[in-house]
């Protein structure tokens, strides 16, 4: 159907957003389960040991895909939450502060997962390399924007101050990365690089994709299922809630 | 009878009516000198008084007390016009917003950053850095220090009126000011080790420039939205 | 009579579609339109916390309405905020002053945000006639609430007059006195085609028929 005609403003609307979300989580669930059985299976089972880190690598089928996630997801907060800004679409804004959470975790499974591996493979359960630090650093933009938005008590004023923090957070992001990788090649002599992956056999990959797909869905249930809530607790006072609730 | 100002006359006259407030509260500027003064002692006293140790932590550790103690005081730019209701004259100025922005800006630049600048001379003396670094220190810190204004005031205009005060504008903004802090400090440290702080300049100043633009327009919008 | 055919006579009018405003998800009103023509006082009526205050800000551009638009002359007041800045003075419920400055101060300040530059020799006229002859240069955080009341309502005073006057809740903590020579203030703003929205529990007695639309929240 052309697309002057498709309402795009449809699903924009808190209630039918809460219904179709309700009926998709589910499904999104299972596929996030049954990806990660198939991710799990291939990392741990199927792809070979490393010829220089034996079997510790295998926890880059956890770090890795959750650090794409991070930033991803950063990526989608900063968008959702402009878009609630520009339009003053309240959903799009719910949208963004329902995916913020997800994204810290992923951050901190980053990190911890990062710590994992460094330990048995550098002795060391931390080092400021520049990818590690990058990603601490996303972790307190995270949190500053959650911080953010609990501090303010009228939902809107939160929503709209969260979302120029998130812009302001996105443009930064770049600056940081440089600035950090800038730093970490000035102070280090050898360059100790944590996330340096092993030469990809093709089956690592795999892992790491079917993971990362996992992930992925994993958050958009978990992000559909936090919208859904923050739709009941802002919208409570409209008719079709109070409907619902009898 | 009255005149009309010229905008840029009226951006010198905001900025000094800001310093002259501020001047009459010298107390609030002091005590921002002082705690800086305060947690550069902090260093030696939690790290030891080995020379060679301190001289390699001093341009880190100053910066980082720099940063701390402009984050405390980034409280003054906004809060108090919010509360006695004169934020409301600057919103309903005739002055385009980020440019009455920009002059409070300036005007906490000169009362705070511009202040820890000539004092981060002062207690590099303690630090025994040569006279050379201390230099670039300064200098760092003069094209770094404006930075801490124009970005903690995007800060400032965010956290408006809300719980948890200074403590929650430093955990905003300070992952934004880390850049600063790594090509200011940077500086200092390439010259110690006999490397062309050049670079490090640019960087700086390329920063600089950027926010000069962005932050005041950031911070006008952060403003209208804290306000509503 | 409004003297219509002077050339100081103001000339541009009000216009209020349809506002809404919600604040903290409370409705505080809804579908509210007025027209007010120079000349005219929008008078803001309603208890406590029903939105008189939210009014004026929309009224002025500090606050979003939810729904609907004020215009002015006929363009929206978004769309060029610095033009109509420049014709309208807002007074809020809380006289904004900075204690460390004196009254005389204070209000070359707010003037400077005007990008005006009244003469020491205005500023004190303007505070003659509000009464306040002597507390010219006396710092505001001395004065008690009234003072400062009758400090901010001397910008009115100044010239060149604005058009637009909003005023919240001007009578407040004013004596007898003060209260009759404001209310005269007002008259002879509206006589020269000024506009005042303001908000108050008293009634206004206007003597020009017509003059006053009123609100009520």
């Amino acid at each position: 159907m052309p697309l002057s005609n498709i309402n795009w403003f449809k699903y924009a609307a808190p209630q039918t957003f809460y219904d179709l979300a309700g009926k998709l989580i589910p499904w999104f669930a299972v596929g996030a389960l049954l990806l990660g059985i198939a991710g799990l299976s291939v990392g741990l089972l199927i792809a070979p040991s490393d010829a220089q880190q034996g079997d510790a690598y295998r926890i880059i089928f956890v770090h890795v895909p959750a650090a794409w996630m991070s930033m991803l997801l950063y990526l989608l907060v900063a968008f959702w939450a402009a878009i609630g800004l520009i339009f003053n679409a309240r959903l799009a804004s719910m949208l963004a502060l329902a995916l913020a959470p997800t994204g810290a975790l992923m951050t901190f499974i980053a990190l911890f997962t990062g710590a994992l591996w460094g330990k048995p493979t550098w002795g060391a359960w931390w080092v400021w390399d520049a990818r590690l630090t990058s990603e601490l650093i996303l972790l307190f933009l995270y949190i500053g924007f959650l911080s953010l938005h609990a501090a303010i008590d009228d939902p809107r004023r939160a929503d709209r101050s969260a979302a120029v923090l998130a812009l302001i957070g996105v443009i930064n992001v770049p600056i940081i990365y440089f600035s950090v990788k800038w730093w970490n090649t000035l102070h280090q002599g050898a360059t100790i690089s944590m996330t340096k992956a092993p030469t990809m056999a093709s089956q690592m990959l795999l892992g790491m994709l079917l993971m990362a797909g996992s992930f992925w869905l994993y958050a958009i249930a978990t992000s559909l299922y936090r919208c859904r809530t923050l739709v009941l607790e802002r919208e409570e006072h409209a008719a079709w809630i109070m409907k619902e609730a009898q | 009878m009255t005149g009309a100002l010229h905008l840029f006359t009226a951006m010198g006259a905001l900025v000094q009516r800001d310093l002259s407030l501020v001047l009459r509260r010298k107390n609030d500027s002091l005590a921002t000198l002082f705690f800086f003064a305060v947690v550069a002692s902090l260093f030696p006293l939690g790290v030891g008084p080995e020379p060679k140790l301190l001289q390699l932590i001093a341009p880190g550790m100053l910066w980082i007390a720099a940063l701390l103690a402009a984050m405390l005081s980034l409280n003054r730019l906004f809060a108090d016009d919010f509360q006695d209701g004169t934020l409301d004259l600057l919103l309903l100025s005739t002055i385009p917003l980020p440019l009455a922005v920009l002059a409070k800006m300036i005007a906490h630049w000169l009362s705070s950053g511009l202040l820890l600048s000539f004092a981060a001379v002062v207690l590099a003396l303690q630090f025994n850095l040569t006279g050379e670094s201390v230099l670039i220190l300064f200098l760092s810190l003069i094209l770094g220090t404006p930075l801490f204004s124009l970005i903690g005031g995007i800060g400032a205009a965010l956290t408006l009126g809300t719980r948890g005060g200074g403590v929650l504008l430093s955990l905003l903004i300070l992952p934004l000011l880390i850049p600063v802090l790594i090509f200011g400090a940077g500086a200092v440290e390439a010259h110690q080790a006999g490397q062309s702080v050049a670079g490090h300049f640019y960087l700086l100043g390329a920063l600089f420039v950027l926010s000069l633009f962005f932050a005041p327009l950031a911070t006008a919008v952060s403003l209208r939205i804290a306000v509503e | 009579m409004p003297a219509t055919n002077s050339p100081n006579f103001f000339k541009q009018s009000l216009l209020l579609e349809n506002l809404a405003c919600t604040r903290g998800g409370v409705a505080l009103f809804a579908n509210l339109t007025r027209s007010i023509a120079p000349g005219q006082l929008l008078h803001i009526a309603g208890k406590n916390g029903s939105g008189k205050s939210s009014l004026l800000r929309i009224l002025c551009g500090l606050l979003s309405p939810s729904s609907g638009q004020v215009k002015w002359s006929g363009q929206s007041i978004r769309a060029d905020a610095e033009q109509f800045n420049a014709q309208l003075i807002y007074l809020g419920h809380i006289p904004a002053l900075k204690g460390d400055l004196t009254a005389a101060e204070n209000i070359y300040s707010a003037a400077l945000c005007r990008q005006e530059t009244p003469s020491m020799h205005a500023v004190e006229t303007a505070l003659a006639t509000a009464g306040l002859p002597s507390l010219a240069h006396k710092m505001v955080r001395t004065l008690s609430q009234g003072q400062k009341q009758r400090i901010a309502l001397a910008q009115l005073h100044l010239k060149p007059s604005k058009q637009f006057w909003l005023l919240d809740e001007p009578f407040n903590a004013l004596d007898a006195d003060a209260n009759y020579a404001l209310q005269k203030c007002l008259q002879s703003h509206l006589a020269l085609g000024g506009i005042i929205a303001l908000s108050s529990h008293q009634e206004i007695l206007l003597n020009t028929n017509n003059a006053l639309v009123r609100v009520e929240l």
